[in-house]
């Protein structure tokens, strides 16, 4: 337990540093029974409860309570059974997300779910926010490659949801679970699913002269009955910035390019890039390159994994979304955003999962300049009404944490807000897991009728993030 | 039957019986009114509440009614190349999407495709309040609030009604074999746990008989070259597959009570199996037992899977596995927090709920 200014100072914030709130205590359990004494005492006495696994999470989502507990998983950090018989690992919390594919490489198995900080990341963080990454339109989220995950509950029980095979009795609480943001249960084990590793990936880099063109290739590739292991598109602000950065041998003058990988068995793989090349071509590229060996493919993706940071590197601030839309309106969301820049004079550079509709519009600021702040802002929050009047959704893989909290009054009515608000309640009557998080009050929704959104510096620059 | 909206109608006719509290039977096109325990209440009929909303085959995405056929949706896909990764069963020849999804049942493919809570991606839910709520939507990827869509699949219609639901579909593979090797029950269990421990394409394994079928799906080379791999014969085609899905096999055409099992896929022979069909490279076993259903629940907890009397069961035994006083009393108010009045297939799951 660690009660001394000092000592609390560094969880005062996760991944979105703008917030920083100093909890009341942090206590670091050591065991499932530890925790479950924890939530007893806080369930007795009211004690609001926000638990924490690697605090790498980009939507404040791990932001302490000033008058409650932060619970740190970290010590709950053993992987506990690499079971390749049964294709699955079963871990503590704490375990970080590569861990478990390293533990499983010598049998040749991984967990797919790859978000960018997956080298600190952990995996109760991914169950708490249901974590993507770049492989999720072929290999799924965080939700499509868990078994089981043990809970505690808020009065201190313990509770297993799915099961050994592959559902569990009753209602299926493990994905109900899984994206809930720490709000209905403290997650003390996880049991993924392994998947054997592909015996070979392989990578195109294509070259488009607009951005319309390459969102068409995307739809082609589709369209071929192809489904792509990861398939990534950057803006020509975004290429420049990477390529500045690392050199990964760019085309600087493209409006966009894409970045398809195909994975699978040997022949399956040649023939698969052969046709995403021919579609390619055949969509308007005005180049295609196919990495000759895994030292080029490395090159290929070095530049999109070092795409925030780069941008970084070009501006003293950004201020990076999340949004999900229907693909087939990106060149439209696309062309919109380019009108806010240019009406904000803030720079925007875009990377996007483009497979599955992901986008992560970078907004270029400098907190220093008066103003500067609240315009990304307003260009953020303009950018989130855009992807849900298309059908989208404000955040497909960070979470609403206490970020987009506003934002969730824009994406939802207030009768589904008030289901949200009783399903918390079924699991959580007295509301002290991680309060204030995730779904906001219907008052709050009444007083931010404009949408108002809160930058946030990027912390641990090191990481990759895609 | 044409396409039509019938939301509202629906909508009125929930509120309505909410007013009398008046328990609800969810009907789709009845393929698997034997699965749960009967609902003595007035059926609410989705069946004609169906079409094709919305399907743009390049955002993967088909948007329909609940009532809509199962077999007119895959027609659609496969016209585009395209399908329904869970290969839900339609038992007696006609599903309906709804049922499809509120079952939570898959089909031979469901290890590697996927379940069906796996691939929706959103719903139009009629509550037991006749709210009509959205959850989820058109895309991959959507973190915004509690997962609710998910939550319905399986959850037998006790939670509200589907009434829309927006699925992700998948690429047809361009080529499937059918495998069968000789090759008696231990052996065969392990034989499937080491393929799908190796990158091969494989969409379907299952053993009976003595015999382990196995489909391989996905481009021409690649099938070839693990068909050369793992040898047996070409005997098998699709038809057995169809036929393992909707239970047409021979193995299912028994009164005798039949059950499913589902466990850590290299579980080893149980006591209480006295006949077995096992499913999905070991995670799935259609049983019929040699033991009370106590000790056959008993058996299947010890290594952590759970058992349903899926069909032929007698009017006392629970059809679907107890669930502990936790998990209970959180469904319990799930059920309160969505259907109050406790109108909505009231005991077709469990009587709690």
């Amino acid at each position: 337990m660690l009660s001394s200014d000092e000592e609390l100072k560094p969880y005062e914030c996760d991944g979105l540093a703008a917030y920083r709130v100093v909890p009341l205590l942090v206590v670091l359990p050591g065991s499932v029974e530890e925790v479950q004494a924890v939530l007893r005492i806080c369930h007795a006495e009211g004690v609001a409860v926000v638990a924490r696994g690697a605090g790498t999470g980009l939507s404040g989502g791990a932001l302490p309570h000033e008058d409650g507990i932060l619970l740190s998983l970290a010590r709950l950090n053993r992987i506990l059974a690499i079971d390749p018989d049964n294709g699955c690992a079963r871990v503590q919390p704490g375990v970080r997300n590569l861990a478990i594919s390293e533990a499983a490489r010598p049998h040749g198995l991984y967990y797919a779910p790859d978000p960018s900080s997956q080298i600190a990341c952990t995996i109760g963080g991914n169950v708490a926010e249901n974590a993507g990454g770049v492989h999720c339109l072929k290999y799924g989220l965080t939700v499509n490659n868990l078994l089981a995950v043990e809970i505690v509950t808020i009065e201190g029980d313990r509770l297993t949801l799915g099961g050994g095979g592959l559902d569990g009795p009753g209602y299926d609480l493990l994905a109900l679970i899984t994206g809930s943001e720490g709000m209905l249960g403290i997650v003390v084990e996880v049991t993924v699913k392994l998947l054997p590793i592909p015996q070979r990936a392989q990578v195109a880099l294509a070259a488009f002269d607009d951005v319309e063109a390459a969102g068409q290739a995307v739809a082609d590739i589709i369209a071929a009955g192809i489904l792509p292991a990861g398939l990534e598109m950057m803006d020509n602000p975004s290429i420049r910035a990477a390529e500045d950065f690392v050199h990964a041998g760019y085309p600087t003058q493209a409006a966009a390019i894409l970045l398809c990988e195909v994975d699978g068995g040997n022949e399956e793989v040649s023939e698969d890039i052969a046709r995403v090349r021919q579609r390619l071509l055949d969509s308007g590229a005005s180049e295609v390159r196919t990495a000759s060996d895994d030292a080029e493919r490395a090159r290929f993706w070095a530049g999109r994994k070092a795409a925030f940071p780069a941008v970084g590197r070009i501006s003293p601030d950004y201020y990076c979304m999340d949004g999900t839309i229907p693909r087939k309106h990106l060149p439209h969301v696309l062309r919109e955003i380019a009108r806010y820049s240019k009406e904000s004079g803030l720079r925007v550079a875009n990377v996007f999962h483009a497979g599955d509709g992901n986008l992560h519009p970078l907004i270029l600021y400098d907190a220093n300049n008066p103003g500067e702040l609240e315009q990304a802002e307003e260009v953020g929050g303009r950018i989130l009404e855009l992807c849900v009047e298309v059908g989208g959704t404000i955040t497909g893989e960070h979470g609403v944490g206490l970020e987009k909290i506003n934002q969730m009054c824009a994406q939802f009515p207030p009768e589904e807000l008030q289901v949200f608000h009783d399903v918390k309640a079924a699991f959580d009557a007295q509301g002290l897991l991680n309060p204030g998080k995730a779904i906001p009050t219907l008052n709050r929704c009444a007083e931010f009728g404009a949408m108002h959104v809160k930058a946030g510096d990027l912390r641990f620059p090191h990481l990759e993030r895609f | 039957m044409q396409d039509q909206d019938k939301s509202s109608e629906l909508a009125a006719q929930v509120r309505e019986a909410a007013a009398r509290k008046q328990p609800l039977r969810l009907v789709g096109l009845d393929s698997k009114a034997f699965y749960g325990h009967p609902v003595d209440a007035e059926p609410l009929s989705l069946a004609t509440h169906r079409g094709i909303v919305r399907y743009e085959p390049t955002e993967l995405v088909i948007t329909a009614r609940a009532g809509t056929p199962v077999a007119e949706i895959e027609a659609a896909l496969a016209a585009n190349g395209q399908m329904l990764a869970f290969e839900p069963p339609d038992f007696a020849g006609q599903a309906s999407l709804g049922g499809a999804v509120a079952s939570g049942l898959g089909g031979p493919r469901r290890p590697w495709g996927g379940a069906p809570r796996d691939l929706l991606l959103g719903v139009t839910l009629l509550d037991g309040q006749g709210r009509i709520l959205r959850f989820g939507g058109e895309v991959m990827k959507n973190v915004a609030g509690y997962d609710l869509s998910r939550l319905m699949a399986g959850a037998l219609g006790t939670l509200g009604a589907l009434l829309e639901l927006s699925i992700k579909v998948l690429p047809a593979p361009k080529v499937e074999r059918s495998l069968v090797l000789t090759v008696a029950r231990d052996r065969a269990l392990q034989l499937m746990r080491d393929l799908a421990r190796q990158p091969a394409p494989l969409s379907a394994a299952c053993h009976l008989e003595d015999r382990l079928y196995i489909r391989l799906s996905g481009n021409a080379s690649s099938v070839a070259a693990w068909e050369k791999q793992i040898g047996g014969d070409g005997g098998a085609g699709n038809d057995f597959w169809s036929k393992l899905r909707n239970h047409k096999l021979d193995f299912f055409q028994s009164e005798r009570p039949l059950w499913r099992l589902s466990l850590p896929p290299a579980t080893p022979r149980l006591d209480c199996e006295k006949e077995v069909l096992t499913d999905w490279a070991g995670a799935q076993r259609w049983v019929y037992s040699s033991c009370t259903a106590a000790e056959l629940r008993h058996e299947v907890a010890k290594v952590g899977g759970h058992a349903i009397l899926f069909r032929h069961g007698d009017t006392e035994t629970p059809v679907f596995h107890p669930l502990n006083h936790v998990g209970e009393h959180l469904h319990r108010r799930l059920k309160k927090t969505f259907d109050p009045a406790g109108i909505l297939n009231p005991g077709r799951q469990y009587a709690a709920i």
